[in-house]
């Protein structure tokens, strides 16, 4: 056994991850972070204190052993941290990409106190891409329970809870309104952030673990969700359609030609291949002068886009400072080398006409900062008599979305004020057999808060199934020996075979 | 959901075609006024058509389609019986409301004349009065004369040269339907914005309920995009999921007009590239061109394939 780690012994400095020079990468893309080689991998291994606090364990929305992975790494033996990770994360090679870690695992790292924190998420990412190069696959032994489960949605909570309930035994099918399964990491997130080949890998797990995907089927208007209980078969389904009806600002000047959401920018250019015109069929409005407007990853994943798409100058407006921006803080830093130019406490008032039902450019406002909001950050206040003009021939919005209104125009589940589904802390609806998780019952959020949230569906949707939860102990807390028959959960399902017998 | 078979197509006129694609759950669940989105390949465009009919004995939707753009026109070229389409998702936006109404006037121009059948076939089942008036350019164009005498009381056609029918387009046909009916409830107008904006203009002092079907630009068809974004009176709706349908005394047409054009730079460029790779591929058609035909058509307007809504 080595000597135990100090935060003195371990290498200071934290590994950095190879990335393609932002002159070059602004032409293609591909993606901007290449990954850590196994000399990185090992070295950063190496800092991990194995701290017995396990604070980024606590950080994670889904409860990852950290140290556990890490030190299998450290070990060298790298398919077991593949098994230490898709214990509760089925995608690494995704999560590692797109988590914000710096506000999760990384923030509360012990070795962060002193010197930069341990690259959680570089580590997890090449784990991940090890997966996917070797063909590693964890495929458990599945005892089939004979229950059948429908996945409105096919992104990452959709994902996590067809996972989570296929390995519970169940027929699971995932249905999917786009041609392509993958929801928001297949047309929100671009290529060079998150590869294809890395969300078709994952998709690919899935498909082995007997997970279905039913594309082209959009669920609420070709049938509802009562049907899919009542007709279809369905014993349990989870929703997980996403937040996705864009915020558009109500400013003058808005519907010109030459505005429009970031989702839509992003859809036609990674979902649809816009940006390969005309070889694919699809169309993109280019920009010379592109503006953005919000500070979210989002936002940064639509500068970017415009960016490589030829774009000679593209501003982000956001009327906080750097310092609220949402975005990880690796997307800022990020698009600041590739040149976006940065217009912080800035708002937009109004968009311009250029007369032939374009735009040709942005009236903004300079803001500066207030009393602290109910979200916690400094109210933006506008400044008087700071009226400036931004010329620009393309102005995308980034600033957020509503609750998309399908589910509520289509089915009797209770929604909220603001027309997201109501769901309780087991995140189920108001309809029986019906759970709900994601963007569309808590509003955009993340990847990995979305996971997390199908993951826990499941934990419900098995209860509710009496499916045995390996996850759960056997005795449940609260429930006295009264409740038991012969030591066993009357929820389980074998309890009635017991009853029978 | 894939394999989506043609399984009938019809011509109409050089550019306009008929398509029946099987699709039992769809065949089942569509309502009049609803529209999906179709993909005739992997690296093809999604666009919105207007369902114009659906049988649900046989399971199947009909498309009506009018090759304007680079994908109607490839889709004319290549959707033969037995072949699939790549994909087509839906029925989308909010079915119509057919009301309990006396009197109804279903208008249709152009290609709108497709989809507002169903309309006038549930108004009829609903015991409604219906006045089918449907619009052409020319008589040749016409189609569906047979299916809309079936269903209407009465059966006006307008069209611009006047080789049948009264002449003039389809607002001509709105007032006489007024001056005959004063009673009119309620007109619904499917067809190319500027029609359905002279429909809305023409019932409006009369105070007749309008009811249109918007047809912008779309790409996910889900709410989800919001570039199908339109103005109704003083707010912003998304026509996919607001909509199709709405008032039309309340509807921008103009702003409406101008968000058609939004790709017309790029679409040309499609057109143009397809149109130039097709005569590489087949040399005849290299031999009509010399022989003076135009090697590009213009373009009427380059959305009208959606004209359907």
């Amino acid at each position: 056994m080595a000597k135990k780690k100090t935060i003195r012994t371990i290498p200071q400095e934290r590994t950095p991850m190879r990335e393609q020079p932002a002159a070059a990468r602004v032409r293609n893309f591909s993606e901007v972070a290449c990954g850590f080689t196994l000399e990185d991998a090992l070295r950063e291994s190496e800092r991990c204190l194995l701290c017995p606090e396990q604070p980024c364990v606590g950080g994670c929305p889904v409860g990852i052993d950290i140290p556990g992975f890490i030190q299998k790494i450290n070990q060298k033996d790298f398919r077991g941290a593949y098994d230490v990770l898709t214990d509760t994360n089925l995608l690494p090679a995704i999560c590692g990409r797109v988590c914000p870690q710096e506000n999760q695992c990384e923030g509360v790292c012990t070795v962060g106190d002193t010197l930069e924190p341990v690259a959680v998420g570089r580590l997890e990412r090449w784990v991940g891409d090890q997966a996917i190069a070797e063909g590693w696959a964890n495929i458990p032994y599945i005892e089939p329970a004979p229950y059948r489960v429908g996945i409105v949605g096919s992104g990452p909570a959709g994902m996590a809870c067809a996972a989570d309930m296929a390995k519970a035994g169940c027929d699971v099918t995932v249905y999917e309104a786009f041609h392509k399964p993958g929801g928001v990491l297949r047309y929100g997130i671009p290529d060079f952030r998150l590869p294809n080949e890395v969300i078709d890998a994952e998709i690919g797990k899935l498909q082995q673990l007997g997970v279905k995907f039913e594309c082209n089927t959009l669920v609420g208007r070709l049938f509802t969700i009562e049907q899919m209980i009542d007709e279809l078969g369905f014993h349990a389904v989870f929703v997980g359609t996403g937040a996705g009806y864009p915020t558009m600002p109500g400013i003058p000047g808005d519907s010109l030609n030459g505005v429009l959401s970031a989702n839509e920018l992003l859809t036609r250019c990674n979902l649809m291949g816009a940006k390969e015109f005309p070889d694919y069929d699809t169309p993109l409005p280019l920009g010379q002068r592109v503006t953005v407007i919000g500070a979210g990853n989002t936002a940064m994943d639509a500068m970017r886009v415009c960016r490589r798409l030829g774009a000679e100058k593209v501003y982000c407006v956001y009327r906080r400072s750097r310092a609220e921006a949402p975005a990880r803080a690796e997307e800022v830093h990020h698009a600041e080398e590739e040149g976006i130019e940065f217009h912080w406490l800035t708002n937009p008032v109004a968009v311009l006409d250029d007369g032939k039902g374009g735009v040709r450019g942005l009236r903004c406002m300079r803001m500066e900062l207030g009393e602290p909001d109910e979200s916690g950050r400094r109210r933006p206040v506008a400044v008087a008599g700071s009226e400036h003009d931004i010329e620009t021939d393309l102005v995308v919005f980034a600033i957020g979305t509503n609750a998309n209104p399908i589910m509520g125009q289509t089915s009797s589940l209770k929604l909220n004020q603001r027309g997201y589904i109501e769901a309780d802390d087991q995140f189920a609806t108001s309809v029986a057999g019906v759970y709900a998780g994601g963007d569309i019952v808590t509003g955009a959020a993340t990847v990995i808060e979305a996971m997390g949230a199908g993951r826990r569906a499941a934990r419900s949707m098995k209860a509710y199934l009496g499916i045995r939860d390996a996850d759960q102990p056997y005795a449940i807390e609260g429930r006295g020996s009264s409740n038991r028959m012969f030591g066993i959960d009357p929820a389980e399902r074998n309890f009635a075979r017991i009853r029978v017998a | 959901m894939s394999n989506f078979e043609i399984v009938a197509r019809e011509d109409f006129s050089d550019v306009t075609y008929l398509l029946e694609v099987s699709h039992p759950l769809m065949a089942k669940a569509a309502r009049p006024g609803q529209f999906v989105i179709v993909m005739s390949h992997e690296h093809g465009e999604r666009i919105p058509l207007t369902i114009a009919d659906f049988d649900r004995s046989k399971g199947t939707i009909t498309l009506v389609i009018q090759a304007v753009g680079k994908t109607t026109k490839e889709m004319q070229q290549q959707c033969v019986v037995g072949t699939s389409l790549y994909g087509v998702t839906g029925p989308m936006g909010i079915p119509s409301h057919i009301d309990k109404v006396k009197k109804v006037a279903c208008v249709g121009g152009g290609l709108g004349v497709a989809p507002i059948f169903p309309h006038a076939r549930a108004f009829k089942e609903a015991g409604a009065y219906v006045i089918g008036i449907v619009g052409f350019r020319t008589k040749d164009l016409m189609f569906w004369e047979d299916k809309f005498r079936a269903c209407c009381d009465e059966f006006i056609v307008c069209t611009d040269d006047g080789s049948a029918g009264i002449k003039g387009n389809v607002t001509v046909g709105i007032k006489r339907a007024i001056q005959l009916h004063p009673d009119l409830d309620e007109v619904v107008a499917i067809g190319p914005p500027i029609m359905m904006k002279g429909c809305a203009e023409a019932t409006r002092e009369h105070k007749i309920k309008t009811m249109v079907s918007l047809n912008p630009l779309m790409v996910d068809g889900t709410g989800m995009c919001g570039g199908c974004r339109v103005k109704i009176g003083n707010q912003v709706k998304f026509a996919c999921v607001d909509g199709p349908d709405f008032d039309g005394h309340q509807v921008d047409f103009d702003d409406l007009m101008t968000r058609l054009r939004r790709f017309a730079t790029q679409e040309r460029t499609a057109v143009e590239r397809w149109s130039e790779h097709c005569r590489m591929a087949n040399p005849l058609q290299t031999l009509a061109v010399r022989a003076g035909q135009p090697a590009v058509e213009t373009l009427p307007d380059p959305f009208d394939e959606v004209a359907g809504g």
